[in-house]
């Protein structure tokens, strides 16, 4: 059914059909309102056989979900920025057992200095914990992704993050269809376990492994992800036979076929870079994009199958790897291992930051003449930097550099150009 | 088997001999059906006290359930030397997330089984004492707090044992550790500090609370049994020597936990819903110098300065008087 709803409780509404049997989870913004609609659902028994934990911490919720989902029970926590870091290590050790838990991310940026608005630091930060991640591009991917992440978490027994983007989707109104609570049930087997703790069948569960296996543990966990590549866009196929839509797979490339210049992101900017594509093949500009939609696995083969015939890559990147560049760079370049293109990563869009089609535009136009360097960062004022940094070196004791910024432009950081 | 109406006690340790109870109080060790949860062969220390209490303990949760108990264990000795893969002691399905979270785990597991239907599997959570009282302190006060269904047992050693012997939260005043070395002015760990979990739990008004020995194994498995007919939170804080880190010979592993209780410096109680509802009354008093000197943790004290004694003599004298120890 279709339904003018937000993006967090579509989110809900998905989560519910796939009849989560433990649900636990600690508020952070932007992920309360799933967790909030979803604690509705098992008061009011719309979500019925669930039981539902109000925790101390995220660590407690994942290590909660990790208890749950060991004996047996199909388990799912959302979270969002200092809330994935203040559980990073339950989140390796979910990867770590092959737990298929599923976590919705309300991606975030993580302080200091403290925001609570959208870009990929959050997630990017734990994307080696050998958990599935998958980037939603509009909120009907979100909802579909999750039925998807429930189906491939348990069929390969490992964790899945479905990461979606802040504010921007979670908290967007839209129309969305809610699928029907049969077909799920079709799409989507009862949980099945690998490993379970059983009285009638008693296992050790987290033993200690010294050098003698260890990287053969890590090694299984890689082959999940491979196997992952595969059973993706599987799903997808068979999600979309069922639903009547397409959502999710690999990665979607848009209007590449004579691209010179193909820009990459992951998750919901790719609405803005798409649009920004149509305005500049209006206007004859030979431009393309490719949304990735799984960042681990990453489809090293379908990106460089995207990328090979054009000119050069501009890779859009919500994360930054300080003193670096940006993670999603990290695996286009991979992909493109003897392939000479020129490629450049723009950094955009941290602590929410608007991402805006004009300065998309002005950004790719400098590709498209090769004038960027390789690391660039969108709408980056030079000027409030380069006072600090003189403040800096004039005065040892300069204080903190976030009131220090905020002084310097004298009011609300966030503006629209 | 015909009782006698004497009291026998095996000599000089007021624990009443297994032999001559009636079958059904004798301990669950002494009975060949025990289920050995934490079987032998594991790698633990000649004369630990947290391989016996878990035995004990374990052992008994299993006959009070009819053998359906599932358990999580946090990082620390315990889960070390039971599980060296490719091997495991537990016969028990067991599970070992990270260090902080076994109460959260368990938690999770018992979260799973009432949604499934399976009132009769019951929840045990295992930790050290650092594992309890320091980085799983947020977890288990949660755990406590929402009152899940879940039996959580601390072995308390006093240390962080399993990283070389460091302190924590558990730590008594005076010892030393690896990072309260017993050097300069104040050696050994500092006077007023450290926490009691016992009575932190009890703060939660949880349903059940007690703290154990492994000098008292008897009451040990009474307490553990009573705990599994409960439903809701419990805890139990079992006190229990490490011959490597408290510098104790492996053979006077009981005799330092039966003088520990014994001096006073740690009771043994029961509390229900946050009261105190029963206690082991100390028939003879020893001063602590018996048990310090057990130990060479505390060999620093007995130099020509011996006002730290009298300051732990005075804690001791609290517990007594604070807990009503004194036999009546
Ligand atoms: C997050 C984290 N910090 C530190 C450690 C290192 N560590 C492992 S076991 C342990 C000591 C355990 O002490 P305790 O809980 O008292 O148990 P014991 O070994 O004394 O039985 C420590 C510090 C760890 N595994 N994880
Ligand atoms: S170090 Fe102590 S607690 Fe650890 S196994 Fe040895 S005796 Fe037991
Ligand atoms: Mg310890």
């Amino acid at each position: 059914m279709l339904q003018q709803i937000e993006g967090s409780r579509a989110i809900a509404c998905g989560i519910a059909l796939c009849r989560p049997e433990v649900v636990c989870a600690y508020p952070i913004t932007p992920q309360t309102h799933i967790v909030e609609a979803l604690s509705e659902m098992v008061r009011t028994g719309e979500l019925e056989n669930c039981e539902y934990i109000n925790v101390e911490s995220e660590f407690a919720a994942l290590s909660v979900a990790i208890g749950a989902s060991s004996a047996g029970a199909r388990s799912y926590t959302a979270t969002a920025s200092q809330g994935l870091l203040y559980m990073a290590e339950a989140v390796y050790n979910a990867g770590g057992l092959g737990l298929p838990i599923v976590m919705t991310i309300g991606n975030r940026a993580i302080g200091a200095p403290i925001n609570i608005w959208n870009d990929h630091s959050d997630s990017m930060a734990l994307r080696d914990a050998g958990w599935i991640q998958l980037y939603a591009e509009t909120n009907q991917e979100a909802l579909d992704l999750h039925i998807q992440a429930f189906k491939l978490a348990e069929a390969l027994s490992c964790p899945v993050m479905v990461c979606v983007d802040g504010f921007i989707l979670t908290h967007a109104y839209e129309q969305i269809e809610i699928p029907e609570a049969g077909k799920v049930d079709a799409f989507l087997p009862p949980f099945d376990p690998v490993q379970v703790l059983d009285c009638m069948d008693p296992v050790s569960i987290g033993a200690m492994v010294g050098p003698e296996a260890f990287m053969e543990v890590r090694y299984l966990q890689h082959y999940k992800q491979l196997r992952a590549l595969e059973m993706i866009p599987e799903i997808a196929k068979e999600f979309s036979e069922q639903f009547g839509r397409d959502s999710g797979g690999l990665a979607r490339p848009y209007r590449i076929a004579d691209a010179e210049t193909v820009v990459v992101a992951l998750g919901s900017v790719n609405g803005t870079v798409k649009d920004v594509v149509d305005e500049m093949r209006e206007e004859g500009h030979l431009i393309g994009s490719l949304c990735v939609v799984s960042f681990r696995p990453f489809p090293l083969m379908e990106v460089r199958a995207c990328l090979e015939n054009s000119r050069r890559v501009v890779v859009l990147e919500k994360s930054f790897s300080v003193g670096l560049g940006g993670p999603l760079s990290d695996g286009v370049r991979k992909s493109l291992s003897g392939i000479a293109l020129r490629g450049y990563t723009v950094i955009a869009g941290l602590g929410g930051r608007a991402i805006t089609k004009k300065s998309l535009k002005g950004i790719f136009a400098k590709a498209e003449m090769d004038e960027l360097e390789l690391l660039n960062f969108l709408d980056l004022d030079h000027e409030i930097v380069a006072r600090q940094i003189m403040r800096e070196r004039e005065t040892r004791r300069s204080g903190p550099i976030a009131e220090n910024l905020l002084k310097s432009i004298g009011t609300v950081a966030s503006r629209i150009a | 088997m015909s009782l006698q109406p004497v009291k026998f006690y095996q000599t000089g340790t007021f624990t009443v001999g297994n032999r001559l109870l009636d079958e059904s109080l004798r301990t669950v060790q002494a009975n060949m059906q025990r289920t050995n949860s934490l079987n032998s062969g594991h790698r633990a220390c000649q004369g630990c006290g947290e391989a016996l209490g878990a035995r004990y303990a374990i052992d008994a949760a299993m006959r009070a359930t009819k053998n359906r108990v599932i358990a999580t264990n946090a990082t620390g000795c315990l889960e070390v030397f039971s599980t060296p893969y490719p091997e495991t002691s537990w016969q028990i399905p067991w599970m070992h997330s990270v260090f902080g979270n076994a109460a959260s785990v368990a938690t999770g597991i018992a979260a799973a089984l009432k949604v499934k239907k399976k009132s009769d599997v019951r929840v045990i959570a295992q930790g050290g004492d650092g594992g309890t009282t320091d980085i799983g302190f947020a977890c288990l006060s949660g755990m406590f707090e929402r009152n899940d269904d879940v039996l959580y047992l601390c072995y308390d050693n006093e240390a962080y044992m399993n990283t070389g012997v460091q302190r924590s939260s558990a730590t008594p005043p005076g010892a030393r550790t690896a990072t309260t070395p017993a050097v300069g002015i104040h050696p050994g760990n500092a006077f007023g500090t450290g926490k009691n979990l016992p009575l932190i739990a009890m703060a939660h008004q949880i349903p059940y609370v007690a703290t154990a020995s492994v000098a008292n194994l008897h009451d040990l498995e009474a307490k553990v049994e009573k705990a599994m007919g409960i439903c809701g939170a419990r805890y139990i804080h079992i006190y229990v020597p490490c011959p490597l880190g408290w510098g104790s010979s492996p053979s006077d592993t009981i005799k330092v936990a039966r003088l520990a209780v014994e001096t006073g410096l740690f009771p043994l109680f029961e509390a229900e819903h946050g009261e105190i509802v029963s206690r082991i009354p100390i028939r003879n008093k020893v001063p602590v110098e018996e048990y310090l000197k057990l130990q060479k943790r505390f060999a620093h004290l007995f130099g020509e300065d011996r006002s730290a004694i009298a300051m732990i003599q005075e804690i001791a004298d609290r517990n007594i008087r604070k807990f009503g120890l004194e036999e009546a």
